[in-house]
């Protein structure tokens, strides 16, 4: 097949032998256990590090980088793409891309090739579908639950799911069936799955995905060697997967938040009563009228949340259970024990990246912002209507939809950027394969995004500027930028002191942008604090209770700045 | 250099600053414009053309959007459409009806808890929402508020009180006062004064806040696609998703659905972009 795609691939017409997510583990699999690899040991301890499984990723490479059949970069939307524009001779996928092809694209459909090297068959996941009845069941619907089971996992149900729902069926009994027997299709993907790996159903299995696509990646890269990666991979399983924090006994919190309380509530009264609250608040009863519909509607919906959310990071999560562990979360994080500073995953690393992203975003912002303001600001300048509408269209649009399309401008191979930088005779860099170009790239996005707001807020700051004081530093003799620098910049401080603080805060729990157009890569290193603390949420073993530490050490941190801020422009 | 206008200024002048403005705005539509092509043609956008302009321009992605259907057969679209509206518009009113009551206590009355208040309200635009997900989905659920617009409205409104408040005192601190005072002494009552004479002075921030609010409810998809379950009560953006999530490769239809998700708000923003500069910068200079 190689030989076969190696003659079909031609790059200068991105033409591929071979289309296929060759970055994401799931479609690496069928390789893997082809070699002979596997993910747990008999005794259900994941280990990536095995010979097989290296020899595999070895291969992979070798199809991306050396016999270059497959595409860099492929991601679902270009394998799909590439095939029904007839630009890739073959395709690996799943029997759902059948019904993503345009109608009437030719095509067959085979199971996956005999690996040369072991003489095995690539083995695909097969995906294991799962009907779950709950014990709280009365005895008779729980027969009636067994009955539904049975007929939905049976040959009847395989049937009518094959003939009426075009879906693929492997239930040897529904092939007897002469329509489902000569259905081409529906056979070659049993075939296929009679020598396919079903998924483990492990709760571990959720965990090893990130790990394995990151060594995937990193070989693919060729950073490092497969026996490395897959090396890297399993140490951070072990801390993923590695115990809680101890449990502790939740009595001396309980006793520190009652003293707390308590003391706080003291000072609090005495406050009161020495700034004379309660007369002075009589005076104006009406203003808490007022307000009492915006605090109510925060109390319960905004505060209470955060509050039961920041009560959870003193437990752990593990398995659906919740053990008390007091700051054993911060303690963890804190302490760097787990990571090394320098390790991406450490708080202390994610913490530098999100600050260095604020600081760029936030001057880009205001750069550009305020630049072009005051090239609009000129009453001389024609079409300043149109280009003040235009201008502001990425505000317009939401940002996950242009986080998206500027990852696709990034792409390696197909990306508009990479083509615009060839023009000027720049070769293919590819983006997400370092930290620096992969930040750029989120930079590049969230700058265009934030913008117009700082452009706005400046158009209309500098409107209520009065004009005659620049004009009278002009008749002095002032330069330009000493014009702009001495007389309207100071001017200005009072509108873009408070847009800049409030842009710092969204920008650096901007997670849309990271998320969706680098993901992360390389390696998790362009990951900010917001983006990492959903992934231990959602893909590590949801560990609810660390990433609410890693968002209250978020909340404190962006609290401790805006009152650093405030203090500092009270004084000037 | 005077304030009229028509001076004229040397036409080099005036063309170089043509030259960077025109730049500036080629290099901000061009994402732009690769949404309209890749929305506008059969390809998905992976070819090897640098111009964003479809090739074959077909209106066949916004047919399968427009032609959506649920499990049942029933046709969605219409039916998402219908949910965006109705939330972001009681998003909108709730919204405003809350904070301009807050704003105007915020800026007229001098009352212990004023400062701290408002700084409360801009405390919460810290909290990450990662913290709050799963606390706030077991409120809903316990409110029996989930899967209904009613619930998401809710949640929607409040969370953009706090930014609303801030832009309306501001511009109700640019009031004068006069007004006030001499309808207080005709014997108007304090909410006849807030409802007959500062908030129609208002306008201009109002209409601002208003566009937020709306902007902020209608392309909210996170805490959407996380509490509505069903699909027929999801909202545009959760349905916009689908097309391109784990399995699913639809950049048409994506990119389809993101024009017309796109669309009402940037007609918004062109009818009110005058009033934009204006309402933002009361809020911004007091701010």
């Amino acid at each position: 097949m190689v030989a076969l795609a190696s003659r079909f691939t031609n790059r200068a017409d991105s033409k591929f032998g071979l289309a296929y997510e060759a970055s994401n583990f799931y479609f690496h699999s069928a390789w893997m256990f082809g070699f002979g690899g596997a993910i747990f040991d008999p005794d259900g301890t994941p280990r990536l590090n095995r010979p097989e499984n290296a020899a595999s990723l070895d291969f992979a490479a070798g199809l991306l980088n050396q016999s270059k059949v497959v595409p860099a970069e492929p991601n679902g939307a270009l394998v799909l793409d590439l095939f029904q524009s007839g630009r890739a001779l073959f395709a690996i996928s799943g029997p759902w891309f059948a019904s993503e092809l345009r109608e009437g694209t030719p095509y067959g459909v085979v199971p996956l090739p005999i690996i040369s090297k072991t003489g095995k068959p690539a083995r695909p996941f097969m995906t294991v579908e799962a009907i779950f009845a709950t014990t709280q069941l009365a005895d008779r619907k729980r027969e009636q639950a067994a009955a539904f089971m049975r007929y939905f996992a049976g040959p009847a149900s395989s049937k009518v799911r094959a003939l009426l729902g075009h879906q693929t069926v492997i239930h040897p009994e529904a092939f007897r069936d002469p329509e489902i027997a000569e259905n081409g299709f529906l056979k070659t993907f049993a075939t296929a799955a009679a020598q396919a790996e079903p998924m483990p159903n492990r709760p571990e299995m959720r965990t090893v995905w990130e790990p394995a696509n990151t060594a995937l990646d990193k070989v693919l890269r060729g950073t490092v060697s497969a026996k490395e990666a897959l090396a890297e991979a399993d140490t951070q399983l072990t801390r993923l997967l590695g115990p809680a924090p101890t449990a502790v006994s939740p009595r001396p919190y309980v006793a520190l938040l009652v003293c707390v309380a308590v003391i706080g509530s003291g000072f609090f009264l005495r406050t009161l009563r020495r700034r004379r609250v309660w007369e002075r608040a009589k005076q104006n009863p009406v203003a808490y009228l007022y307000i009492f519909p915006a605090a109510a509607a925060l109390s319960l919906l905004v505060f209470l949340p955060f509050a039961v959310g920041s009560a959870l990071s003193l437990y752990a999560h593990r398995y659906g259970q919740f053990t008390f562990v007091g700051f054993g979360n911060f303690l963890r994080i804190l302490s760097a024990q787990d990571y090394a500073i320098t390790d991406p995953y450490s708080f202390y690393f994610t913490l530098a990246v999100t600050v260095l992203w604020t600081v760029v975003n936030v001057f880009m912002h205001v750069a550009l912002g305020l630049s072009l303001a005051m090239l609009l600001r000129d009453p001389w300048v024609k079409l300043k209507g149109v280009y003040r509408v235009l201008l502001i269209v990425p505000w317009a649009i939401p940002n996950y939809i242009t986080a998206l399309i500027w990852k696709g401008m990034f792409h390696v191979e197909f990306g508009a950027i990479n083509r615009i930088l060839a023009l000027g005779g720049v070769e293919h860099i590819d983006w997400f394969g370092q930290f620096s170009t992969a930040f750029a790239a989120n930079v590049t996005t969230n700058t265009w995004l934030g913008f117009p707001f700082m452009m706005v807020v400046s158009l209309g700051a500098l409107q209520s500027i009065p004009r005659d004081l620049d004009e009278a530093a002009e008749v002095d003799g002032a330069s330009r930028w000493q014009r702009f620098r001495h007389v309207t910049l100071p001017l200005l401080r009072p509108a873009l002191v408070p847009a800049i603080v409030l842009g710092s805060v969204w920008t650096f729990n901007m997670f849309n942008v990271i998320y969706l157009v680098s993901g992360g890569k390389p390696d998790g290193s362009t990951e900010i604090l917001i983006s990492e603390a959903y992934r231990w949420a959602f893909s590590r073993q949801y560990q609810y209770g660390y990433a609410a530490a890693y968002g209250v050490l978020i909340f404190l941190l962006l609290l401790a700045y805006t009152e650093l801020t405030r203090n500092r422009s009270e004084e000037s | 250099m005077s304030h009229d206008a028509s001076v004229s200024v040397p036409w080099s002048k005036q063309l170089g600053r043509q030259a960077i403005l025109m730049f500036a705005t080629i290099v901000t539509l061009y994402p732009v414009l690769w949404v309209l092509k890749i929305a506008f043609s059969e390809q998905s956008g992976f070819g090897t053309s640098l111009v964003p302009w479809p090739e074959h321009p077909t209106l066949a992605n916004f047919g399968r959007v427009m032609g959506a259907v649920d499990s049942a057969g029933e046709p969605v679209f219409f039916r998402q459409v219908w949910n965006s509206t109705v939330v972001s518009v009681a998003t909108t009113a709730v919204g405003i009806a809350v904070s301009t009551t807050s704003a105007y206590a915020f800026s007229r009355f001098d009352f212990p808890g004023r400062n701290t208040g408002m700084r409360v309200f801009l405390i919460t635009q810290m909290f990450p929402g990662v913290v709050m997900a799963v606390p706030l989905y077991i409120l809903l659920d316990e409110l029996h508020l989930l899967n209904s617009m009613l619930g998401l409205t809710i949640v929607y409104s409040t969370t953009s009180v706090p930014f609303c408040v801030w832009m309306l005192k501001g511009y109700f601190d640019t009031i004068p006062r006069e007004l006030e005072e001499a309808a207080h002494v005709d014997g108007a009552s304090q909410w006849t004064i807030f409802t007959r004479i500062v908030l129609p002075l208002a306008r201009p921030a109002i209409v601002v806040t208003a566009l937020f609010g709306f902007m902020t409810a209608w392309n909210e998809f996170i805490l959407a696609a996380t509490f509505l379950s069903d699909e027929r009560a999801t909202t545009l953006p959760v349905a916009l998703q689908r097309y391109v999530d784990a399995f699913a490769t639809d950049w048409g239809g994506f990119a389809a659905g993101a024009v017309l998700v796109s669309l009402p708000v940037m007609l918004l923003f062109f009818v009110l972009q005058k009033h934009l500069v204006g309402g933002l910068t009361a809020g911004g200079v007091k701010g």
